[in-house]
């Protein structure tokens, strides 16, 4: 049975239906990311976990228990904020202990753990410091160390990294994922960089509208979407997402002033023949076209159509090159071996992984499979 | 610096010789009311009569303000005004006290535990600053008749609180606005509840708006008049009431020196609270701005 079992969960504000019909499963141990563009659900649902929200209908249960009616001190569940809320009038040492003070724990005890905690965190010299004296990276220490003292069966981070700088955010992102895999707790985390998504999660849910667009492991919501929204979101740069005419097991894509861009398949997936001669939506990563030469990224034994095409705009970006073309009317972004010395403005002939290949339905954005 | 901006230099200076000339006249002008009460206090009174008004004193003297305290003929007792400033600091500190303590408490809950209706209760306090102090005063006294308050200290503590709640909560409610919801999300989380969150987390960061709380009530409750004059009765009549019964009596020689003295005395607590924290005052003020 699943560690954390959210069942049918609907939450309205007034008429607003915030959260729709959401169920996901989480195992023990487990990493789920909620990931979604901004105003999605994914921090209400976070909220409802935490029971911060009351939920409208559904229930939600961890370890087999229903928690839906405790208090959210009783739901054995810590919480790192966005924006960490430390406690501004405290130091550091009485940010931590201040959740074990709350629950009775005798004063000598609670010096142990937070000493303990602030040695794992390598925070041990800022206990006696205010939150307003630490720069954001201890700040998030600090915050993280305060949920770690209390020693949750689950923890719940709220977009904990989007108040940093690039860099620090990618080492703290390595942190949170060394700190998951050391002590091997149940998180739920919520975000809307879809890296991080798929950094850490071991479970994505793709949430849009308050609907789960698509929930399964990083690899399924990458190589398998489900609609054209998870398609789209998922993956920088973003999936090309390509218009087309389905003729027998080919697809032709339109070029202005060139013959179009035919690739032909072997085998077109079952839902697909029924929109002969009608339009389609191809979906191709970037990392599937590549030059001809960049051998690597096709491999072996999966079907590949080359084929010449004109080159828009060429944009290095020191390990691989981004060369820019146009299919269907639609910018196509490319990704290149960074060897390659092809120009904007001439041709260049490019490698097209098939087995890569998504379809979706152009009007409803369902995925053909 | 190059020549041409040589006579620009010297326009300046005589620019900023006006303007500390206009600063000083303004300064003088209003400090010269203090100046003639401080003056005239230390005074005997046949001096005053005799001379000028601006002058300083020929025979230095404190006998006004001994008599001002404690001997001066209040109504019909010979009592100075000693009794009633006690009646006054009776009054004021639980009335300061009891409206500040509910102005906060009010401000958390309005914009931390929101209710239906919320906006409503706060839009009819916030009302109450816009009532006039007269249009209280007859259904206050019915109201203190009939819980038996009137003429009393407490009635008095009373009148005030309630008229003061509407600034009170106003002044919390907008820096509590300000204030973080995830600290008390997380205060929550880690099982503080209402009063833990109010008393260990919001409370220790109020202590701008708290000075500045204070300050206004205190001085508006020191210098109240009107509430003193029409629900006290002898026994507790506040300072401002006893002052206006030692300055416009109708009997006997007017002291002036005993005037000045007094009207001093009355001033007294207010200008302490300004001079000890008229710093947070403007700090408070100023921390609600860039915090916000």
């Amino acid at each position: 049975m699943s560690f954390l079992q959210i069942d049918k969960v609907c939450k309205s504000f007034g008429t607003i239906k915030v959260l729709r019909d959401i169920s996901l499963d989480v195992e023990e141990g487990g990493f789920l990311v909620l990931v979604g563009p901004s105003g999605c659900g994914k921090s209400t649902l976070l909220n409802t976990i935490a029971g911060l929200e009351k939920l409208t209908t559904g229930e939600i249960r961890i370890d087999g228990n229903v928690i839906d009616d405790l208090p959210p001190s009783e739901r054995n569940i810590a919480m790192v904020f966005q924006s960490y809320a430390l406690y501004p009038n405290m130091n550091v040492g009485q940010n931590i202990a201040f959740g074990l003070e709350m629950r009775g724990m005798p004063k000598d005890e609670r010096d142990v753990k937070v000493r303990d905690v602030a040695k794992t965190l390598q925070i041990e010299h800022l206990l006696d410091r205010k939150p307003g004296q630490l720069s954001g990276g201890q700040r998030q220490r600090v915050a993280m160390g305060r949920a770690l003292v209390r020693n949750p069966q689950l923890f719940l981070f709220d977009e904990p990294l989007s108040n940093l700088d690039a860099k620090l955010r990618v080492d703290m992102r390595t942190e949170i994922k060394r700190m998951h895999q050391t002590l091997g707790t149940t998180i739920v985390y919520v975000t809307h960089d879809q890296i991080e998504a798929m950094t850490l999660g071991t479970r994505i849910a793709v949430l849009k509208d308050g609907i789960v667009q698509q929930y399964g492991t990083p690899a399924e919501i990458y190589n398998d979407p489900s609609n054209l929204f998870v398609a789209d979101f998922m993956g920088s740069p973003a999936m090309n997402l390509i218009p087309a005419v389905v003729r027998g097991n080919a697809v032709e894509m339109a070029r202005t002033g060139e013959n179009p861009l035919v690739l032909d398949f072997k085998q077109l997936p079952g839902d697909v023949a029924a929109y002969e001669g009608r339009n389609i939506i191809v979906g191709i990563r970037p990392e599937a076209i590549t030059d001809a030469d960049n051998r690597a990224l096709v491999r072996d034994g999966q079907q590949a159509v080359t084929a010449s095409c004109l080159i828009d705009v060429v944009e290095p970006a020191g390990a691989d090159i981004f060369a820019i073309t146009s299919l269907g009317g639609k910018e196509v972004v490319t990704r290149l071996h960074q060897d390659w010395s092809g120009q904007a403005n001439q041709h260049a002939e490019l490698v097209f992984n098939l087995e890569k290949v998504v379809f979706f339905d152009p009007e409803s954005g369902i995925r053909l499979r | 610096m190059s020549r041409s901006t040589q006579p620009s230099f010297g326009i300046e200076k005589l620019l900023r010789a006006a303007l500390y000339s206009v600063l000083i006249l303004f300064a003088v002008y209003y400090l010269l009311p203090l100046f003639v009460m401080l003056v005239n206090s230390v005074k005997t009174l046949d001096e005053i009569r005799g001379g000028n008004m601006m002058s300083l004193p020929e025979v230095f003297t404190f006998e006004p303000w001994l008599v001002a305290w404690s001997k001066a003929q209040i109504g019909v007792e010979p009592t100075g005004l000693s009794p009633y400033f006690i009646n006054s600091i009776m009054m004021v500190v639980p009335a300061v006290t009891i409206s500040t303590a509910l102005g906060a408490l009010n401000g958390y809950v309005l914009t931390k535990w929101r209710f239906p209706g919320d906006k409503i209760i706060f839009g009819l306090m916030l009302f109450a600053c816009f009532i006039p102090f007269q249009i209280v005063l007859i259904p206050m006294a019915r109201v203190l008749g009939i819980i038996g308050m009137a003429g009393t200290t407490s009635g008095l503590v009373l009148v005030h609180v309630v008229y003061g709640l509407g600034f009170t909560t106003l002044f919390f409610r907008n820096y509590y606005a300000a204030f973080p919801d995830e600290l008390i999300k997380a205060a929550k989380m880690d099982g503080a509840g209402f009063w833990r969150t109010f008393t260990r987390i919001l409370l220790p960061s109020s202590g701008p708006i708290i000075v500045v709380t204070v300050i206004w009530q205190f001085t508006n409750i020191w210098n109240d008049f009107l509430f003193g004059a029409s629900f006290a009765d002898f026994d507790s009549m506040p300072m401002t009431v006893a002052l206006n019964n030692l300055v416009s009596s109708s009997t006997g020689v007017k002291e002036y020196n005993v005037h000045f003295a007094g009207a001093v005395l009355a001033a007294l607590p207010t200008l302490v609270v300004y001079v000890v924290s008229g710093r947070y005052f403007v700090r408070g003020l100023m921390a609600g701005a860039v915090k916000g």
